[in-house]
């Protein structure tokens, strides 16, 4: 009653009747299937196959979703990819949440799911390369049920919305054939995926799975669950980068009714960045979330900032332009072509920039948050909102030494994660306090850690501030012939095992255009240091550094007096292949132009040069998708008004162009929403941002009410959707706002920077 | 047995008329959240969202910035609409707490609010959207017609960015919950 087929040489899909008559089906990657272990010895390890889909007797089809959803909506367009290629009936898909898979192997843990891993718009290439399988072969095996049913040959059968359905026009629903399927032989080869002529379900619009759920109130995150009863733990963290505690009247916390016990909290040392708590702290540990808060308060700690406090933002923008200018200095050389200098010296006109950004935080609407339970004998619980399911695993295995059987990793939909669940410090975290020694009263029941939202913002792990500077020389064709790019920033991957050479990897893009559009081009990346912590944030590293080229493509344009859709299109010029080192490469130029054209036809980009009103453009090539962000600003007597935003995205083949519009509509105003108004800062040797009064996301204004979408019908692979409308979306508006008033913005936050320049 | 914490709720049977009233056993904030009567024999300073939350687990409104900036908490006390953080439980006595849970018909019936939700599909990660939902289930009891503007001045925080779709989503409430009306 089961069979395997190979997918590849590391990776097969295996199918077995389940409980009640079902059929279930997963994808195992194996070390070692040469000589593959027949099912029937298999016996329990069954379960290292993790089951994606189940067929049930009843009518109901399971789909479990490996990745992480965060908002991404990877929940339903996962499902869909799998649900197509089985052409089931949609109305009848459960889907669910699959937490981490996790089991022995030889010494090491085999993880049932692969990565599970949401980030860099990697899981929707991820799922099209061999869930579709998975649902293919469910349709192949429900068809040869159907086909010895009815006395027919499978060829000529086809699956219809849940059916199997004969030329006849005979049917047979799926949950009829579902225990019969399971006892057909394994083809020997992989069944054909379904021609895309014949999709229902892909590239039509669904709406989130999880929507009931969500507006029931019925849902759970990690912050709603609780296992039983728990203990709430409430955390007063060092404040400074690198500091240390001073005093703190335990005493007077515990004396606050309601609160148990006082823990103290020391970061491993030697753990790579995110993978361990971050700061000395004191948990409270309390019966509810307001008797710890109130014994947090009672604690009255105190922190030192120890030696050599953060600097300033404006202090290491300093370093930076001493760095730039100084000769001696050795950048990591991230591409270099031709010759710069020479260009520079034989070229009619030249110019420089220079470019700052501050840090910013992630500010996810769920702060982060866990609840623990531990028998420290026998197993552990642990739900988190994460974007790593098996980095959850590695802090909680490291910490309890158990086996993977003794370890549960449960990921509920998170509030937000846009990188900041990629690291592990409050798993790590509220693991040491589950495992510290505590009032033996409260011993065994749950834990569940709460970071307020002043916790939130003291300790992220930042996007890197940045500094740019740039310098490009024209010939007198108005055309670029020289680029040169300096970038400094604090490395993301400090204290990730990366070389030092390897370090700008996190900060900018080797191949990132206009490299392999200008003859002599060389991209610079310089290390500054730093004690606050960082990582990625949504859409980096293209972010930053796509501010810096595509303003200074316009200041080049208009330099030269160019209109600057018309001077993109003339640096990309003729339709080719460029090469891309990066992942989602090579760049198509055609589809890069063509995205900036429907931009600009949409708002209208033949009055940029009348227009009273600022239209400013850009573009950007992010994982394999290209993006174009048009932007309609007004100038007002008190500043600036944004009018229209639209954002032009080719993801290749949209699987669900309803979820699709939702991110590019969230990442664009993300993007804006950050450029305009929000920077973390530094004082004191400390973040100075408590709260969303000074860290103002915004809400309805400034921005405007609707994003207008443009997406591009294609049959080309699939790409991810949730970072890749950031990277274009400023540098559009810092275009915009020169159009609309003349002042160039240089410098993010933008408005801040508007009313000093003005 | 899990240790029971000292604020669990405390359900209070629905008065009879030809009884005389019991006297209270304890003392207590009496309300009534999702017509059910709680009597809350904790802390009085403690904020209507933790007793939610914690207390009688209705884990519908949501914790964002305790400060009451966000609107992740918003939920109706007698008609209108707080932050749930901001609001203490010794102004609670006597008061009607509506929170998400508590908007569906007892038939499991969506509420048109949370309907037109689900129909413009205006979730995203969907954390803050709860507090959404019960921000225009107080507008549109004020405003059956909302404008922009009106719709502006809710503030709720979406850290997604789905304004776009909350606003649609609020219009079409509002043309259900008319065309209902007649």
């Amino acid at each position: 009653m089961s069979g395997e087929v190979r997918l590849s040489r590391r990776r097969f899909l295996r199918y077995a009747a389940g409980t009640a008559g079902a059929l279930v089906i997963g994808i195992g990657s194996a070390e070692a299937l040469d000589r593959p272990t027949p099912v029937a010895l298999l016996g329990d390890a069954w379960s290292q196959v993790g089951p994606y889909l189940r067929v049930a007797a009843d009518g109901r089809i399971f789909i479990g979703v490996r990745d992480p959803d965060n908002g991404e909506g990877t929940s339903t367009s996962l499902a869909r990819i799998i649900a197509e290629e089985m052409s089931a009936d949609w109305s009848r898909v459960v889907v669910e949440p699959l937490g981490l898979g996790v089991e022995q192997g030889n010494g090491e843990p085999r993880f049932t799911y692969g990565r599970q891993r949401s980030g860099d718009a990697t899981s929707i290439p991820a799922a099209w390369a061999d869930l579709r399988q998975a649902g293919a072969l469910a349709r192949w095996l429900l068809l040869q049920a159907a086909a010895r049913r009815l006395g027919v040959p499978a060829d000529q059968l086809r699956g219809e919305n849940g059916m199997a359905v004969a030329a006849d026009g005979r049917r047979i629903s799926y949950a009829d054939l579902a225990s019969a399927a399971a006892g057909i032989d394994a083809p020997s080869i992989m069944p054909p995926l379904k021609q895309p002529e014949r999709y229902t379900l892909i590239g039509q619009p669904a709406g989130d799975v999880d929507a009931t759920a969500v507006v029931t109130g019925s849902l759970r995150y990690a912050l709603d669950d609780s296992l039983g009863n728990p203990v709430i733990a409430v955390i007063a963290r060092c404040p400074y980068p690198g500091g240390t505690l001073d005093t703190a009247d335990r005493d007077a916390a515990k004396k606050i009714d309601g609160v148990y016990d006082v823990v103290d909290i020391t970061p491993e040392q030697g753990q790579p960045a995110g993978m361990a708590a971050q700061a000395p702290a004191l948990a409270v540990l309390a019966r509810d979330t307001w008797s710890a808060l109130a014994g947090r308060a009672a604690l009255n700690a105190t922190w030192k900032a120890g030696d050599n406090p953060e600097p300033s933002s404006s202090a290491l923008e300093q370093k930076a332009l001493a760095l730039f200018a100084d000769d001696t200095a050795t950048p990591s050389i991230v591409r270099e072509d031709g010759d710069v200098a020479a260009a520079r010296k034989k070229a009619g006109r030249a110019l420089e920039a220079t470019y700052f950004q501050p840090w910013v935080a992630h500010a996810t609407a769920e702060t982060p948050n866990c609840v623990v339970r531990l028998d420290p004998d026998t197993s552990v619980t642990v739900i988190a909102a994460t974007q790593s399911a098996r980095q959850v695993y590695t802090v909680v295995q490291r910490m309890t030494g158990f086996r993977p059987d003794q370890i549960d990793i449960q990921v509920p939909r998170g509030g937000g994660g846009f990188g900041r669940r990629l690291e592990q410090d409050y798993i790590a975290e509220a693991m040491a306090i589950a495992l510290a020694k505590k009032d033996e009263a409260i011993r065994s029941r749950p834990l569940k850690v709460l970071w307020t939202r002043d916790d939130d913002l003291a300790r992220d792990y930042y996007r890197p501030m940045a500094v740019h500077r740039l310098n490009a020389s024209l010939d007198k064709g108005k055309k670029i012939v020289g680029w040169h790019q300096r970038m400094a920033s604090p490395s993301a991957l400090v204290g990730r095992s990366t070389p030092d050479n390897r370090l700008w990897q996190s900060e900018v893009v080797a191949d990132a255009l206009p490299a392999g559009l200008v003859p002599n081009f060389r991209s610079d990346w310089y290390p500054l240091d730093s004690k606050l912590a960082r990582g990625e944030w949504r859409g980096s590293p293209h972010v930053t550094p796509t501010f810096a080229s595509e303003s200074f493509i316009d200041e080049l344009a208009h330099s030269v007096k160019a209109n600057p859709l018309d001077f993109r299109l003339a640096l990309l010029g003729e339709a080719r292949q460029l090469p891309y080192s990066g992942r989602g490469g090579p760049i198509d130029t055609a589809r890069l132009a063509n995205v900036l054209r429907l931009a600009a036809d949409k708002i209208d980009w033949s009055r940029w040069l009348r227009s009273e009103n600022g239209l400013g453009i850009a573009c950007a090539y992010v994982f394999g998708a290209y993006v174009a962000h048009a932007i309609e600003v007004a100038p007002t007597a008190d500043g600036i008004d944004i009018h229209r935003v639209v954002c032009v995205a080719d993801v290749g083949r949209a699987i669900n162009p309803l979820g699709l519009e939702a991110q590019l509509q969230g990442a664009t105003m993300d993007a804006l929403s950050t450029a305009l108004n929000l920077a973390i800062t530094i004082k004191d040797g400390k973040v100075q941002q408590t709260g969303f009064r000074d860290y103002p996301i915004a809400t309805t204004q400034p921005l405007p009410y609707e994003i207008e979408t443009v997406i591009v019908p294609s049959t080309a692979e699939p790409t991810g959707a949730s970072v890749i409308g950031v990277p274009s979306a400023a540098p559009a508006l810092a275009n915009a706002v020169f159009r609309a008033t003349a002042v160039r913005v240089r410098r993010l936050p933008l408005l801040r920077e508007f009313a000093r320049l003005r | 047995m899990a240790q029971q914490g000292p604020t669990s709720p405390v359900p209070v049977p629905n008065k009879d008329a030809n009884q005389p009233a019991p006297k209270p056993v304890r003392e207590g904030i009496d309300l009534i959240v999702n017509d059910k009567r709680y009597r809350h024999t904790g802390e009085a300073g403690m904020p209507l969202l933790w007793y939610l939350r914690d207390v009688l687990r209705l884990t519908g409104a949501k914790y964002g910035c305790d400060q009451g900036d966000c609107g992740f908490c918003t939920v109706i006390v007698d008609g209108k609409a707080v932050a749930a953080c901001q609001t203490k439980m010794e102004k609670m006595s006597g008061k009607r707490v509506t929170t998400v849970e508590g908007l569906a018909g007892a038939d499991g019936k969506l509420h048109p609010v949370q309907q037109a939700w689900i129909d413009e599909d205006a979730i995203m990660c969907g954390f803050c959207q709860p507090g959404q939902i019960m921000a225009a289930v107080d507008l549109l009891s004020r405003q059956k017609n909302p404008s922009d503007a009106d719709i502006d001045k809710i503030g709720n925080l979406c850290r997604c960015g789905s304004y776009g779709r909350i606003r649609k989503a609020i219009k079409r409430a509002a043309g259900t919950m008319k065309d209902s009306k007649a």
